[in-house]
């Protein structure tokens, strides 16, 4: 398919490939890493593209060391992006700690197990609170996206590189065993590079002007203070301007469905046969899980009769769709811990909501 | 007339170096922080290589640097110094790298970090400052603590029954086929120190010659943690630390011959 002059290339790839596609294609050059399903694929495309291009792999000794390289090649003022899984990302949560204290930039993606501890490697969405309320010390904030399919496994990569720049801040794609392995087609729609790519607080050498620190220790008088009301400030911005959702079939829905990731892709399906069925259901799908879209759910939840909550978990999302709404007479909940949701699963529970169930 | 007024004869032999910040230091008397910092200093003057640094601190009293050395650093989490180092150098190989690190940051919580960079060849130097104490946080037992010393959470006196030995980080380090230098020297004296110079001067020309991962550990003092005087903490420096860690060069690679 072709926009104008520009050839969209349609691609058959795993999501986890395509993540490595949208990395490349955002101008990250610097990939580290270490092992852990279900996540391999993403290391493995890299340490074969990465350097045909220029490009730098490296593969670490821990997470622990694999977040503090990032941290060095962020300080370099260079793009770059690092994946891993539930345990590894618990390691690197000193390490994003660090960088959103020293406000550093980089793309972090987990492709999450399910836990706690070494927990399996089906499909699960129980790192939300983890990545959401930000799991290292400090109350640090960062956006994180969760893809839904192949194709946002590339556009969002694409995204969280931008966003990580424009705020200074790491960016997160949460995603699961099913985006992450499924193939399925996407476009390589082309990357649109943000208007200002300037690093000015970069670690480059001091030639020509005064030396530059980044760094994240703030002792004298009230400076850590000042600094976490920066960084507060900073949060409010995200939530202002970056909230991402969609909005599928809610026009005149009386149950809307807010799912995200796998969840919400499975939710599509048991969506569309409730609807053929005469079921007025429509879901909100939260593209961005922090920022959350509050103000939508509020709204959508006065709107319809009853909002259903579905997740790969127990219910950690559903607290933020609590915290968001004033509706929680209206709010019901459909989880499973470490497995995915069939649609006849859904589609029952869509069908009991509408007082269809036999 | 005196030679100084004739003018010509005088020559300026001792200054500060470019790269050292005209700043007091936050150092307790007695301290050899501040040796190390200037001999660092003037190893990045010597090889004319301030604006192309970028240095990377450490957790404890040496946090500080970026007031001290006039370079761009960044600050690493505890003990992950070269791994900071490591993400700095590899996106930017023509820039000189170096980490400054305490013995609690290096030879604990940072065993791992320092020992992979090594392994890896990692083109990267470090300044290692083993007062055998951990001296920001008030004088816990280090990695590096003697057998016997006492210490805020060794009031008995470090005992190796319960709490092993002090590791030998020099020696260690020189056993990876990544390590291009490893030395240990002191500050104690004079002598100390000028041969401390030259150690570094060889461990940045590794770097420079692109030989792979260079150390220079130096045997420092703590007289505030140690509850010693000044120049009673030199004594036990140029006793039993250096009995216990014997100064020297452990690896010096002559050529770029790795494997």
């Amino acid at each position: 398919m072709s926009v104008g002059t520009t050839v969209i290339h349609r691609t058959l790839m795993k999501g986890n490939e395509a993540i490595c596609v949208g990395a490349i294609a955002a101008g990250c050059r610097f990939y580290y890493g270490y092992p852990i399903t279900p996540q391999n694929d993403i290391p493995e495309y890299l340490s074969a593209h990465l350097p045909p291009i220029g490009g730098t792999f490296l593969q670490a000794e821990s997470e622990v060391a694999t977040i503090n390289f990032i941290l060095g090649t962020s300080a370099s003022g260079q793009r770059v992006m690092t994946s891993s899984s539930g345990p590894g990302i618990s390691l690197m949560q000193e390490g994003l700690s660090y960088m959103a204290g020293s406000e550093l930039p980089a793309v972090i993606v987990n492709i999450s197990r399910s836990g706690p501890g070494l927990g399996g490697i089906a499909p699960s969405q129980g790192d939300y609170f983890q990545a959401v309320k930000c799991g290292g010390h400090g109350g640090y904030k960062m956006p994180v996206l969760a893809p839904h399919s192949v194709q946002e496994m590339y556009s969002l990569t694409m995204l969280a590189f931008d966003l990580a720049d424009k705020y200074r801040n790491p960016a997160m794609i949460l995603g699961d065993a099913i985006v992450g392995q499924m193939k399925e087609p996407f476009e390589q729609t082309p990357y649109v590079p943000p208007v200002a790519t300037e690093k000015p607080w970069a670690l480059t050498g001091c030639a020509g002007r005064p030396r530059r620190h980044v760094k994240s220790l703030y002792l004298k008088d009230n400076a850590i203070e000042v600094h976490n009301w920066k960084l507060h400030r900073k949060y409010q911005r995200m939530q202002e301007d970056e909230v991402r959702f969609e909005n599928y079939h809610l026009d005149g829905a009386k149950i809307a469905i807010v799912a995200f990731g796998t969840a919400a892709r499975v939710s599509k399906t048991a969506i569309q046969w409730a609807r053929n069925e005469g079921i007025a259901v429509g879901m909100l799908r939260p593209i961005t899980l922090y920022p959350f879209p509050e103000t939508q759910v509020d709204e959508v939840a006065k709107r319809v009769d009853v909002v259903l909550v579905i997740e790969m978990n127990t219910g950690q999302m559903l607290q933020d769709v609590k915290m968001s709404s004033t509706c929680h007479d209206k709010i019901r909940f459909l989880g499973k811990p470490c497995a995915m949701p069939t649609p006849e699963e859904i589609h029952g529970e869509i069908r009991r909501l509408a007082g269809k169930a036999e | 007339m005196k030679e100084r007024e004739k003018g010509g004869f005088v020559k300026n032999v001792f200054t500060r170096p470019e790269s050292l910040v005209d700043v007091k230091t936050h150092f307790c008397p007695g301290c050899h922080h501040g040796i190390a910092h200037r001999i660092l200093a003037e190893t990045i003057d010597h090889y004319g290589l301030r604006e192309k640094t970028v240095g990377v601190a450490c957790v404890g009293c040496s946090v500080f640097l970026y007031d001290y050395i006039d370079v761009d650093v960044a600050e690493a989490p505890h003990g992950r110094a070269p791994a900071v180092a490591t993400g700095v150098k590899r996106a930017q190989p023509d820039r000189f790298v170096f980490t400054y690190q305490g013995d609690g940051d290096l030879a604990a919580i940072g065993t791992s970090e320092v020992i992979h960079a090594a392994n890896r060849g990692e083109n990267i130097t470090v300044i290692f400052v083993n007062n055998t104490t951990y001296g920001m946080t008030g004088g816990q037992m280090a990695p590096t603590t003697m057998l016997g010393q006492k210490t805020s959470t060794t009031p008995y006196g470090r005992d190796f029954r319960k709490d092993g030995y002090p590791i030998r980080m020099a020696e260690l380090l020189a056993t990876l086929e990544g390590t291009a230098y490893s030395a240990r020297v002191a500050t104690s004296t004079p002598a100390q120190i000028r041969k401390a110079g030259e150690a570094v001067r060889k461990a940045f020309d590794m770097q420079l010659k692109e030989m792979g991962f260079s150390i220079v550990e130096f045997l420092s003092t703590c007289p505030t943690n140690w509850g010693m005087k000044p120049i009673d903490a030199q004594k036990r420096v140029l006793g039993e630390m250096s009995d216990y860690f014997p100064l020297g060069v452990y690896k010096e690679r002559k050529q770029a011959d790795f494997l």
